[in-house]
């Protein structure tokens, strides 16, 4: 029964190879996104797990060190972890929106299209300059 | 070194909190100066200021041995230890000088490319990525690392999709998705180590390791910390966020980040690998730093044969910069002193060197208006002195006498040649990697000087703000080509140093 002892990390990994998974593999951005959080939970739980003990409590000193307490680092170092997810996931949304208007779309391949039709448009900008300046010239 | 709670303050002895906190301070007092070229003036006089620190430390390293400042008075390894070295004295030179060269090329370049009521937030952004990349180079604490690490990388996808140009959003967004993935790999091995070891200090996490070294948790550790670093620094085959990040960024962003942000991951892998890892026993038969070699290898031999088939000028010194990572990870993989050295000095010359031609190719675009290379023909006899810059900073990113390029291709092809048969393979591979470059380059030389200038729109030279540090750059290539004096040997002291700790 030791494997159930460990059951916080069985899930840690579970979560993480899900989240990376649905980042890399989906073609939608906001989609992406989630899977990016799902990713970033997931070490949340390894920190947190990490730090507590059975029958631990709060590390309040009273009388003494008497009792089992839990680690309190873990949990504080993991309060930084989460606002940093919580800055990227704005800004990576932020983008999403951005990207929205550029292109009216937040599907990957469809974003891949049209980035090409912008450079092939620009392709054509500079030859028709090219064909001005030569007319000019003549 | 005591912190100044009881005696006073002291600016000297303050000096390495100061480094991190000034430009973390100026950033938010940034996005209130709305004045025209007021963001700008005042993040120029905070680079100014962390130069000077920066040069302050690393005068004092070199005098006086290693300094350790205890954050807010708590002795380490409790509290947060900022520790410097000899090699993150050097890094913070690096950074902060580069910071203080590009941002006077940034005043016209930012001008014409970022909206002009963005422009405090920009330099807010610049001041705060700034500070993240000293504060990663800085601090002797592991977490804090990670901490930095995405103050520096949340800055940077800002300030790459800052610009007009909409590819550059799809490239940020690609970059935070890698640079998300890199960070928590390297926070799940800060956490695996600590869970290992009970501490966070890096001195105190090289002591403490022994014991447990040969232990899964730790080996993991060492995995996602290896595997987090190397996409931060785009080594080949997590690269792919790098070409089209530097490439569709604002001109002073490319200049900025190609030559700063590459060198301070570079820096957190050998802290990792040589500080950490470097004295365990359980690791010495994985040959833990040669794994870097076949990735190092594929880097420099893919970097360089993708830069001959750009189209755009941006590009193709951006495959160039994966190529360069290529051989600084091939110094760190050798792992010999002698390969470290050449792997640090990489480091800095290849930031000098980068910067100058991604100063070049901004000016071209500021007076073209695009990078793509066949719009740039006759570009030397219309705007000589920049492609004259391009031309000699050229030289240095092939490695020929008498340029930095050429004393960091000397040093790795001499510690390379140590290694016996596999050594002379090893250093036909980077001359051969060096034609190419050759190629590339030559490409760009022989659009520029012998093909005619379109004619019909007139194109002058870049204005006198971008050609000084372009030329300060460029010249300082060949300074520390000539007089390898301060650079190897600052390189040679962190490289032994690093390896003295280790052994």
């Amino acid at each position: 029964m030791q494997w159930l002892g460990q059951f916080n990390y069985y899930v840690f990994a579970i979560l993480m190879m899900a989240g990376i998974y649905i980042a890399m593999s989906r073609g939608n951005l906001v989609k992406k996104v989630v899977g990016l959080n799902i990713f970033q939970a997931s070490v949340f739980l390894l920190y947190i797990s990490s730090g507590k003990i059975w029958g631990g409590t709060a590390p309040i000193l009273t009388d003494g060190l008497d009792r089992d307490i839990s680690n309190p680092l873990p949990h504080v170092l993991i309060l930084t972890a989460i606002v940093v997810g919580i800055a990227t996931t704005s800004i990576a949304l932020a983008l999403i929106v951005r990207i929205k208007e550029a292109y009216d779309t937040v599907e990957e391949d469809e974003i891949a299209e049209a980035e090409t039709l912008y450079e092939q448009e620009l392709v054509e900008i500079d030859a028709a300059r090219m064909n001005d300046a030569r007319v000019d010239g003549a | 070194m005591s912190t100044a709670t009881h005696a006073g303050f002291s600016l000297l002895a303050n000096l390495p909190a100061l480094q991190v906190v000034v430009p973390m301070v100026a950033a938010p007092i940034c996005t209130f100066l709305r004045f025209r070229n007021g963001p700008w003036a005042f993040a120029l006089l905070v680079s100014a200021a962390v130069f000077w620190i920066a040069v302050t430390l690393l005068q004092q390293v070199l005098t006086h041995g290693v300094i350790s400042y205890e954050m807010g008075g708590w002795a380490p390894p409790i509290g947060i230890e900022y520790r410097i070295d000899e090699i993150n004295a050097f890094v913070l030179l690096i950074v902060s000088g580069i910071s203080l060269v590009a941002l006077p090329y940034a005043l016209r370049s930012v001008e014409r490319e970022v909206p002009q009521d963005k422009h405090h937030l920009f330099y807010a952004a610049w001041l705060l990525c700034l500070c993240g990349m000293l504060g990663i180079t800085i601090t002797g604490d592991a977490f804090n690392i990670f901490v930095f690490l995405e103050i520096s990388s949340l800055s940077t996808y800002m300030l790459i999709a800052s610009g007009r140009d909409p590819r550059a959003l799809t490239a940020a967004f690609q970059y935070l998705v890698l640079g998300t993935l890199g960070a928590t790999f390297i926070l799940i091995g800060v956490g695996l180590l600590y869970i290992m070891t009970g501490t966070l200090n890096i001195i105190d996490l090289a002591d403490r390791l022994g014991p447990v070294s040969d232990t899964t948790s730790v080996r993991a550790a060492a995995a996602f910390l290896i595997v987090g670093i190397a996409l931060k620094f785009a080594l080949f085959p997590a690269h792919f966020w790098l070409p089209n990040g530097y490439a569709y960024s604002p001109s002073a962003v490319a200049v900025f980040l190609s030559a700063t942000a590459t060198k301070v991951s570079v820096y957190v892998l050998l802290r990792f690998e040589f500080t950490v890892f470097g004295g365990i026993e359980a690791f010495d038969d994985l040959h833990f730093a040669r794994l870097l070699l076949p990735f190092a290898i594929a880097a420099f031999l893919v970097g360089s044969i993708a830069a001959i088939f750009q189209t755009d000028l941006k590009r193709l010194l951006a495959w160039s910069s994966i190529a360069q990572i290529g051989y600084m990870a091939l110094g760190i993989g050798l792992g010999t002193p002698d390969g470290l050295t050449a792997g640090i000095v990489h480091m800095f010359n290849h930031a000098l060197t980068k910067g100058a031609l991604f100063m070049a190719a901004g000016a071209m675009f500021l007076s073209i208006g695009s990078t793509r290379i066949t719009n740039l023909a006759g570009v030397g006899k219309t705007m000589p002195f920049t492609t004259l810059a391009f031309v000699l900073a050229g030289f240095s990113l092939i490695g020929v006498p008498t340029t930095s390029g050429f004393i960091s291709k000397w040093y790795l092809v001499l510690a390379a040649l140590q290694h016996g048969n596999a050594g002379y393979f090893l250093a036909g591979l980077v001359l051969f990697s060096s034609i190419l470059a050759v190629i590339y380059i030559w490409r760009i030389v022989e659009v520029a000087y012998f093909r005619e200038p379109a004619g019909g729109a007139v194109v002058k030279e870049a204005p006198l703000s971008m050609l000084l540090p372009l030329w300060a750059l460029t010249l300082g290539c060949y300074f520390f080509g000539l007089e390898t004096h301060y650079s190897v040997d600052i390189a040679r002291q962190a490289a032994e140093s690093l390896l003295g700790i280790a052994r």
